[in-house]
């Protein structure tokens, strides 16, 4: 009984400061801590608050581009890790894979700045800071993730049903094409929403390699959250989490479905 | 294009990304923290210089290291980080142990949907996690009107702005890293052997020491280590709920990058944590990994 007391408390403390949060986003009142009445004005000045509709509109751009790039290049790497147990470079390439999991954030971005700067010094590319450099920092940090993910799965998969195609004259890329890829397919997925989950909400990397022309939603609400907490920032935050809501649940519903 | 070059074919994609984007990067920060600091753009001076009379010649410093070493503030910082990374990683524990065993020991049909509750919120955002915590801890904030309404407390508590603020935030953004790996380990458990206690006698409390607990041990540690790694460097967190005086070692880093602007120090700093932070941690994760693989191809023959 005890126990599910103790579970009633970690669940209450997961969820009352996102519920206070979502309520008070209906507050009329400016004054974010005093009730002052039903409304939805926040929700209004939001939807016509070009700065946030574009940040908006970026952070989905670069979540879905630098997602799959994390993916082909995660994919990839787990192959590589899982099947090819003895090469030159092995332990290295172990280690550039594993590393950014366990790598502070601001470490990272402050790498990847100093190298962007540094290349850009060299041969002029990437021009300044724009969408390509946040994809390609979110694209290689979230890649190591997807390996993660691949990799259990390639792990557990049955390696006979392999063995059959080849035995049966198949050659390596079309066992892969036509056997592993569609094993581990739901890998890939649960890989590809992770990435685009990170790069989305990334406020640490994306400050220091986004530039004054490109800012995500992150930073828009980073640099306005720092000020102090705002009614119409509550308002997005309900959305957020609203999507999120609807989003897992068809996923549920989905993966239960095919049970 | 069996073998040797298929296998080339596959790597080679990865392996550039990551030697370009992930290696190479530190090869510039490490540069870069020898480098002298300098008023231009970028803010520090080249490691040799070019136009010396004498052909090239060797400009890089060790005084940006020297700094981190004289000046108090970094060391503070950095042990100030693992103290509250440590704290929070403790409250996690004893928040989500419980949570993962009564998850664990719930009705079947229910599992799913319990575990699915705990992972939401990580899905959610994570900046507007930290956020909706500022209107609960500030002074005239939710938190200190029901204690004044109860009665606990005569005036309102200074909760935002300190360490303890910055403990909450950690603790409520990362339990579910904590309960996920504690429950997938409780989950596993033959509860055959806790009958085999209480047939012996054995009292529910004590076979929870004897048994359950160094079982989950291997739990403990994952979900341990999920939390603590993230929380020492975090900066959104102590920069958002700590106060100007919350020392973080993340916190430093960006702000002689940002405020500062002294980039060779930033560097250094960032040289710092990957020799006093990562690298241990590292060793410990693949000393786990390895002692694990041979555990588990143990088991398997």
């Amino acid at each position: 009984m005890i126990l599910y007391v103790l579970l009633a408390f970690a669940y209450a403390f997961l969820y009352i400061p996102i519920v206070v949060m979502m309520v008070f986003s209906f507050n009329a009142s400016k004054l974010v801590t005093v009730w002052g009445g039903f409304s939805t004005k926040w929700y209004a000045e939001l939807l016509t608050n070009e700065k946030v509709l574009d940040a908006a509109w970026l952070s989905l751009k670069v979540a879905v581009v630098s997602a799959t790039i994390a993916t082909v290049l995660g994919t990839l790497a787990a192959v590589v890790l899982v099947r090819f147990r003895r090469f030159h470079g092995r332990t290295l390439f172990a280690g550039m894979v594993t590393a950014p999991l366990v790598m502070p954030e601001v470490i990272v971005g402050l790498a990847l700045l100093l190298l962007f700067v540094a290349m850009e010094q060299a041969i002029g590319w990437p021009a300044g800071r724009s969408m390509t450099t946040i994809v390609v920092a979110h694209g290689t940090f979230s890649l190591s993730f997807v390996t993660v993910v691949v990799r259990s799965r390639l792990d557990r998969m049955d390696a006979s049903l392999e063995e059959a195609a080849m035995d049966l004259g198949a050659r390596p890329l079309r066992v892969f094409l036509s056997i592993t890829l569609p094993l581990i397919a739901p890998a890939l997925l649960a890989g590809w929403l992770l990435a685009f989950t990170l790069s989305i909400d990334d406020v640490v990397i994306s400050s220091f390699v986004s530039g004054p022309g490109a800012s995500p939603l992150p930073i828009v609400i980073f640099s306005k959250v720092r000020l102090g907490i705002s009614p119409d920032i509550n308002a997005l935050a309900t959305i957020v989490v609203a999507l999120v809501g609807v989003a897992m649940a068809i996923a549920g519903r989905v993966a239960l479905g095919r049970r | 294009m069996t073998g040797r070059l298929g296998r080339f074919l596959v790597g080679l994609p990865p392996y550039l990304w990551l030697a370009l984007f992930f290696l190479a990067p530190f090869a510039i920060v490490l540069k870069i923290s020898l480098s002298q600091p300098d008023a231009g753009i970028p803010p520090y001076l080249p490691l040799w210089d070019a136009a010396a009379e004498a052909g090239r010649q060797w400009r890089g410093t060790f005084d940006n290291y020297a700094r981190l070493a004289e000046d108090g503030l970094y060391l503070a910082a950095y042990l100030n980080s693992i103290r509250i990374a440590g704290i929070a990683t403790l409250a996690c524990l004893l928040i989500g142990y419980p949570a993962a065993y009564a998850i664990a020991r719930a009705p079947t049909a229910w599992r799913n949907s319990l575990l699915l509750l705990v992972a939401l919120p990580f899905w959610t955002s994570f900046l507007i996690r930290v956020y909706a915590w500022i209107g609960i801890l500030k002074t005239e904030g939710l938190l200190n009107a029901l204690l004044l309404w109860l009665g606990v407390i005569a005036e309102p508590l200074q909760i935002l702005q300190t360490d303890l603020a910055v403990i909450i935030g950690m603790t409520y953004s990362y339990l579910p890293f904590m309960v996920l790996p504690l429950y997938a380990t409780l989950e596993k458990m033959d509860l055959s052997l806790l009958e085999a206690a209480a047939d012996l006698g054995c009292r529910p409390f004590k076979a929870f020491l004897a048994v359950t607990l160094p079982l989950s041990m291997p739990g403990i540690i994952a979900g341990s280590l999920l939390v603590f790694i993230p929380a020492v460097g975090e900066f959104v967190i102590p920069d958002l709920l700590g106060g100007t005086d919350t020392l973080m070692i993340g916190k430093i880093l960006w702000s002689e990058f940002f405020d500062n602007r002294d980039w060779p120090v930033a560097s250094a700093v960032a040289v710092a944590m990957l020799v006093l932070l990562v690298a241990p941690i590292m060793i410990v994760q693949n000393a786990r990994a390895g002692a694990e693989d041979k555990a588990g191809g143990k088991g398997r023959r």
